[in-house]
């Protein structure tokens, strides 16, 4: 079981580390990511139903969720929607874009050479899931520390945290959240290709709550591993998109109907919203306490000195 | 030589409804290089207004913008930014709190204005940061990698400062610089400003509201009311100017 989500939650990782970009770096709920989740599946199963590898297909499907994210952001930045509508809209077009490229609402892929199968066959499928899944997410998480070890990684950082301050010192402020939502949704686009592998089919429902799962990716994440250096903040991502399979897994093997892991995923993220804020709440009272306590201390320590001061001075 | 050149401006707020308010009313400004303007005057006079539309935060209805012999009418605020630097008023504007001391320092040092993939952090870096961070007198440089969000608004305001001089503007524009902090932290940064203006001979124009600062430092004073420019007065004769004076032209 435990084994089975590991790999699972690398091919999801990609999703959480998604969102993470939109939600954290940018500070923007992005829903985009319920169509393009979907999106980078269609592309991929109809490319590679179309002969093309699954290599390519899955490059097709990052690409594919690129322009998804190009377009919330021309959307948000050009046109001055609202972010959150902004990424309902495109969510919505997509649906007929993703209905167009599948021909019907359920595509499964024949007998298609998928990424796994790029592994040696003497693995068993497990195996090869967790192999390649950390491959990618070795890459993503690469190639997205060195990118905010760059000038444009430290802009777009700047441009979530302060667009003001990052206008006035220059740095294209439009420019950087467009660029942020085309990688995200890319990297969200990318999991939904790995997933449709996986699974053995592109589904126009699939894409449905994907953006609780990565916004609750992120949260079990960063309860799981605080800090603020950007790859620590990135495997949180890694780590949170697989503790949250393992949560489903769980509940499937308890009995969950397959149906009610929507309700579930719901519960799952207002609990992980509402745990940080407790686990705050106490350590600020522990260390309050404690800093409390010794000031106590230092003040009997002051008195006694006081004390023992007078006691030598009434004897001389 | 002259580094601004406003002719003409003009601002209207909310036209054609009850509400109207036209507040920049036909101004024209040359601003000269090694001018420190100190611009005064009543809330709501139209100050500030005149300060966002040359950042390029507002749009001009009318009239043209010169900054360093480039028309920017028509430019946003990062276009600007190539010539001119700006501290805010309140200090959390200024700077990026989730990023890092020396971070924010890196944004600050070099505008560039295409995808720049090269590293930011170099070595050599950090220890010319800290000598410009010890010449602010705020302990500063031993805070390289923490947080800026950590710092007190005092701090804030020195490292916003420090970083809208750092690319050496032609122009710097300082908002109310002082107004959010208390009155000690204030004096300091007020020196500090000083310090630094001075030092870097840079073409500034600082809103203030308190007529003493305004009369202490720089060397030109413009007060703007009912959107237009009432006073302006430079050289010994702004050397010169009484308290007295100037609130009689505030009643005037």
């Amino acid at each position: 079981m435990i084994i089975s989500s590991l790999g699972q939650g690398l091919l999801w990782a990609p999703l959480a580390i998604g969102v993470f970009i939109t939600f954290r770096i940018l500070d923007i709920p992005d829903l985009t990511t319920e169509g393009s989740f979907p999106f980078g599946a269609a592309i991929a199963v109809s490319l590679m139903l179309k002969g093309q590898s699954a290599i390519v297909a899955s490059l097709a499907g990052f690409l594919a969720g690129c322009v998804a994210g190009l377009i919330t952001g021309i959307l948000d930045t050009k046109l001055k929607i609202p972010s959150l509508l902004a990424g309902i809209l495109t969510m919505t077009g997509l649906y007929s874009i993703n209905m167009h490229i599948m021909g019907k609402s359920n595509v499964p892929l024949l007998n298609q050479k998928v990424l796994t199968e790029y592994l040696p066959e003497g693995w068993s499928l497990e195996v090869q899931t967790i192999v390649l899944g950390l491959l990618i997410t070795v890459i993503v998480v690469g190639l997205l520390y060195m990118m905010f070890k760059t000038r444009l990684g430290l802009s777009l950082m700047a441009t979530g945290n302060n667009k003001d301050m990052s206008a006035a010192n220059g740095i294209n402020t439009d420019g950087m959240i467009i660029f942020g939502y085309a990688i995200s949704n890319g990297f969200i686009a990318l999991s939904g290709a790995l997933v449709a592998q996986s699974n053995g089919y592109a589904d126009i429902g699939m894409g449905i709550g994907t953006i609780v799962i990565g916004l609750a990716s992120v949260l079990v994440g960063e309860i799981f591993l605080r800090g603020h250096g950007i790859l620590t903040r990135l495997i949180a991502m890694v780590v949170g998109a697989i503790i949250y399979r393992l949560l489903l897994t769980v509940a499937m093997s308890l009995g969950f109907p397959a149906d009610d892991l929507k309700i579930l995923s719901a519960i799952i993220l207002i609990i992980v919203i509402c745990v940080p804020i407790i686990q705050n709440r106490i350590r600020t009272k522990r260390q309050l306490k404690k800093y409390l306590e010794q000031m106590e201390e230092q003040d009997d320590e002051s008195i006694t000195s006081a004390a023992s001061t007078e006691g030598i001075l009434s004897r001389d | 030589m002259k580094v601004l050149q406003v002719q003409h401006l003009q601002k209207v707020f909310f036209p054609g409804t009850e509400n109207e308010r036209h507040v920049l009313k036909n101004i024209n400004l040359q601003v000269n290089e090694g001018d420190f303007i100190s611009v005064i005057g009543n809330n709501g006079a139209g100050k500030s207004t005149l300060l966002n539309t040359i950042a390029g935060t507002l749009n001009a209805d009318a009239g043209e913008i010169d900054l360093a012999n480039h028309n920017v009418s028509k430019k946003s605020v990062a276009y600007r930014s190539r010539w001119m630097s700006r501290v805010f008023q309140d200090p959390k504007m200024g700077t990026a709190g989730d990023l890092t001391v020396l971070q924010n320092l890196v944004l600050a040092q070099s505008h560039t204005h295409t995808i720049n993939l090269k590293w930011y952090q170099k070595k050599g870096d950090i220890e010319s940061y800290q000598q410009l961070l010890a010449t602010l007198n705020m302990g500063l440089e031993n805070f390289l990698n923490t947080q800026v969000k950590y710092l007190s608004g005092g701090q804030r305001q020195a490292l916003s400062l420090l970083m809208a001089t750092l690319s050496k503007p032609k122009l710097l524009l300082l908002d109310e610089h002082t107004a959010a902090l208390d009155p000690k932290t204030s004096q300091e940064v007020m020196k500090i400003t000083d310090q630094i203006v001075l030092r870097e001979q840079l073409t500034t124009m600082m809103i203030t509201h308190k007529m003493s600062d305004a009369l202490k430092y720089g060397n030109r004073l413009v007060m703007i009311q009912d959107g237009q420019i009432k006073l302006d007065v430079k050289g010994t004769e702004k050397k010169n100017l009484k308290q007295e004076q100037l609130l009689a032209a505030f009643e005037a």
